[in-house]
């Protein structure tokens, strides 16, 4: 993986030290809340409801076990001995206080880590395929084309102050497990004759306006694709709305001038930069590359034994084919049936951290799913990487069930929130666990949000949650139909709203409609398509 | 009443304006009234609190000051689902309070 | 005249220029462009700054306003403008800090009037912070500034 030369040291060290005098200047009086919230943001500190909360940047959703054993050090040190994974491939610690943030990014910085942009009006954490480098299917590995995104937008002086936030992601395979259209740019890498290129969509997003990103450019050249990134980024900092808030993302840029305006606009200045000359140098793409040369793989069964069944139901669920025939990438859930979705212990990051040691050349990473991830296991280390795990608790074989819910920290921790969301999460896991219908109802991706905001992704649910406030009651709407994968589309809301006990009745009956109507090898997302919200609505809402 | 709640400036925890100064507990707020706008101008100033502002809330059967929006009941005990952490005035409560 | 500022309020606080200041009135885009003999402009945030590339060589002294330091405009009016090859003043006037200058130069401003007066000793420091850059900027046009890949492969 990436590791820091003394450039990339300097760079977060002199971040440290300009946030510490900036929290000086704060407490001391010299800068108001006003002035310093759109710093302190830059540096991932929200104030949230009980206290701040750190955002710590995870690029491209790869750690390594250091710093993995990091953040568990911050959890004890600075919080409350646990952290929570987002669906953007970074953690968040709840309980950080102001005045001992600038050490706990001090910290960070001795393991090559930050909270740079990972909030704020400003290119925020580049994410990426969590299986990148490791899945059979990738034309290319996209982290060196999401480390040099990393370095192109940490600091940009001319896009610091957008209209509003700004997300990208990178992928490399037909298959897309980044959201890929749902952020403001998506990069799907590509070849054409021969030559790999970046293919761009443009204004995707969720929130209270969800679009998917149209294909702006269907192939810039990949020794050019740095200069087109900046030509979207200066369109959308000229052009972006900054009257309305909720209309300022570039999705709603693209939508009001059209995609071909958009495009043409892109084109021109795309065209000038070209001539100013703001590529990186060629070399230093190779020189990223070579750090994420391959591990020593070594040969080994490329059969796995899979004699007890409960271990046979983990490696069913929770690995992914490698492409190394003797190796697979094995997925760490982190949705233990009435769990908190996402949530990790300091313990549980250290046991993570050792086993990625052991099993996986030292490496983790996070899913958008809010799951970890051992992107390299032999499949002859799975068992006993599996009897670690179960002993540890962490072992449920439920990835991509309905019981691997999408949350977001909903009203228990947000001041955005409208309503909670986790509670939910948990009284559903715990009964379609207990039931044993999870398993029966295969793939069934449940995402709820506590607000409009969607940072659970509820738009992108098979089945979604959307809280919101009734009359200072938690309400809940439930949609159907949504993807983030490659066949991606956007739920539809179903009807009037639940109450807490009402939505989960509603859910049950969601899938009782699917499990009567499915036909052989058919998802719950492809019978919802087939037969159409009618039947869903009627057994909801009838009766 | 008008209950004025903030967060420390320093570290950020929940406090709620007693009448001479600031608590971690909600049974501890007492009805600014009028003077809760130039309270919080005074208090923000001197950085004793950041991002003040009034809440409704109301003395509830037990004595306990009940904030009307559940968010402010939320940030008056801490998560619900973590009650491990409440404040500790949560065991007087209880959690059906909150909702 | 109805387009005229007036003399300007500003009082320049930073400048990193060895020329005279200039001290005409600077005048809204539009006039500039109608005036032949208008030699400062200011830019608003919503101006279209590619408007002024034809007349270029007659300014002298050009202001972006920032009326809210958060309305990140200026910073590409500014860099379209080095871009160009503009040569003369760039101002920064209005709503910034000390926290927002580094990034100001970096895009080609090289005089600041800001609306509250800056602590000398922050800006110095806040100025100092980026020994190094990843991304080429105006800097890179005005005084040759190399990026870190620069550094990392040409030595």
């Amino acid at each position: 993986m990436y590791r820091y030369d003394h450039y990339d040291q300097a760079m977060v060290e002199a971040r440290v030290a300009e946030f510490r005098d900036q929290t000086r200047r704060r407490l001391e009086g010299k800068l108001t809340e006003e002035q310093f919230k759109p710093l302190r943001l830059m540096n991932g500190l929200y104030l949230q409801l009980h206290a701040y909360m750190l955002r710590v940047a995870i690029p491209y959703g790869t750690l390594s076990s250091r710093q993995l054993e990091m953040l568990a050090t911050i959890a004890d040190k600075y919080d409350r001995g646990y952290g929570h994974f987002t669906t953007r491939q970074n953690i968040q610690f709840n309980w950080i206080r102001l005045e001992d943030a600038p050490d706990a990014l001090a910290d960070l910085a001795t393991v090559e880590m930050h909270a740079i942009q990972t909030s704020g009006n400003c290119i925020r954490n580049i994410s990426c395929d969590h299986f990148a480098g490791a899945a059979a299917d990738e034309i290319a590995d996209p982290r060196p084309y999401a480390e040099l995104l990393r370095q192109w937008s940490s600091f940009h002086p001319e896009f610091s102050y957008l209209p509003r936030k700004f997300k990208i992601a990178v992928i490399a395979s037909e298959r897309d497990r980044a959201a890929m259209r749902l952020h403001d740019i998506g990069i799907r890498l590509v070849t054409r004759g021969g030559a790999l290129g970046a293919q761009f969509y443009v204004g995707g997003g969720m929130g209270r306006t969800p679009m998917i990103a149209p294909l702006i450019r269907d192939f810039v050249p990949i020794d050019q694709f740095i200069t087109y990134a900046e030509a979207v980024l200066r369109v959308y900092n000229r052009y972006g709305r900054r009257d309305n808030k909720y209309k300022a993302r570039i999705k709603i840029l693209v939508h009001e001038l059209g995609a071909e305006a958009f495009r043409r606009e892109v084109e021109a200045e795309f065209a000038h930069l070209i001539e100013v000359g703001v590529e990186p140098p060629r070399a230093e793409l190779e020189r990223i590359k070579a750090h994420f040369a391959d591990p020593p793989f070594a040969e080994g069964p490329t059969t796995i034994d899979a004699g007890d069944p409960a271990f046979a139901r983990w490696v069913e669920r929770n690995t992914h084919a490698h492409r190394h025939p003797a190796y697979v990438s094995a997925i760490i859930s982190l949705k233990p049936a009435g769990g908190i979705p996402g949530d990790a212990s300091a313990a549980q990051m250290r046991l993570v951290a050792e086993l990625a040691r052991q099993y996986s050349f030292d490496e983790v990473r996070v899913m958008h799913t809010q799951n970890l991830l051992l992107p390299h296991v032999a499949k002859a280390d799975l068992p006993a990487l599996w009897q670690a795990l179960a002993r540890a608790g962490l072992a449920s074989a439920n990835i991509d069930t309905i019981e691997d819910i999408i949350a977001c920290p909903g009203l228990d921790y947000c001041s955005l929130a409208n309503a909670r969301s986790i509670p939910l999460a948990q009284r559903l896991s715990e009964r379609f666990a207990a039931t044993g219908r999870s398993a029966v109802l295969g793939e069934l991706k449940l995402k709820i949000s506590g607000c409009i905001n969607a940072c659970g992704h509820h738009h992108a649910g098979h089945i979604g949650i959307l809280g919101v406030d009734k009359k200072g009651r938690e309400n809940y709407q439930l949609s159907l139909g949504g993807s983030e994968a490659e066949d991606v589309s956007l739920a539809r809301i179903t009807g009037p709203g639940f109450d807490e006990d009402g939505v989960i009745a509603a859910v049950e009956k969601a899938t009782e409609v699917y499990l009567a109507e499915r036909k052989e090898g058919e998802r719950f997302l492809d019978t919802y398509r087939r037969i159409g919200m009618e039947p869903f609505k009627e057994a909801i809402y009838g009766g | 009443m008008r209950i004025i709640t903030g967060n420390d400036l320093r570290t950020g925890a929940v406090v709620w304006w007693t009448g001479s100064g600031w608590s971690r507990f909600v049974d501890d707020a007492i009805d600014a009234g009028d003077a809760a706008e130039e309270i919080m101008a005074r208090e923000e100033a001197a950085r004793r609190v950041n991002v003040p502002y009034v809440c409704e809330a109301s003395r509830d059967a037990q004595g306990h000051v009940r904030p009307a929006h559940i968010k402010d009941r939320v940030r008056a005990l801490g998560p619900t689902v973590r009650r491990d952490l409440a404040v500790p005035t949560a065991a007087r409560t209880g959690w059906d309070w909150v909702i | 005249m109805a387009d005229d500022l007036g003399a300007s309020p500003d009082v320049v606080q930073l400048r990193f220029r060895s020329d005279e200041p200039v001290d005409h009135a600077a005048v809204t885009v539009d006039a500039a462009i109608e005036q032949s003999n208008a030699t400062a402009v200011r830019i608003e945030p919503g101006d279209d700054a590619r408007l002024l590339l034809p007349v270029l060589e007659r300014l002298a002294l050009i202001e972006i306003n920032f009326p809210a330091f958060t309305d990140g405009r200026g910073y590409s009016a500014a860099r379209i403008l080095r871009e160009a090859g503009y040569k003369g003043e760039l101002r920064a006037v209005g709503d910034f800090g000390v926290d927002q200058l580094s990034h100001l130069v970096r895009c080609g401003f090289d005089s600041f009037a800001p609306d509250r007066r800056l602590d000398e000793a922050d800006a110095c420091r806040a100025l100092a912070t980026w020994a190094h850059v990843y991304q080429p900027a105006a800097d890179r046009i005005m005084s040759g500034r190399r990026t870190i890949a620069e550094l990392r492969h040409d030595g």
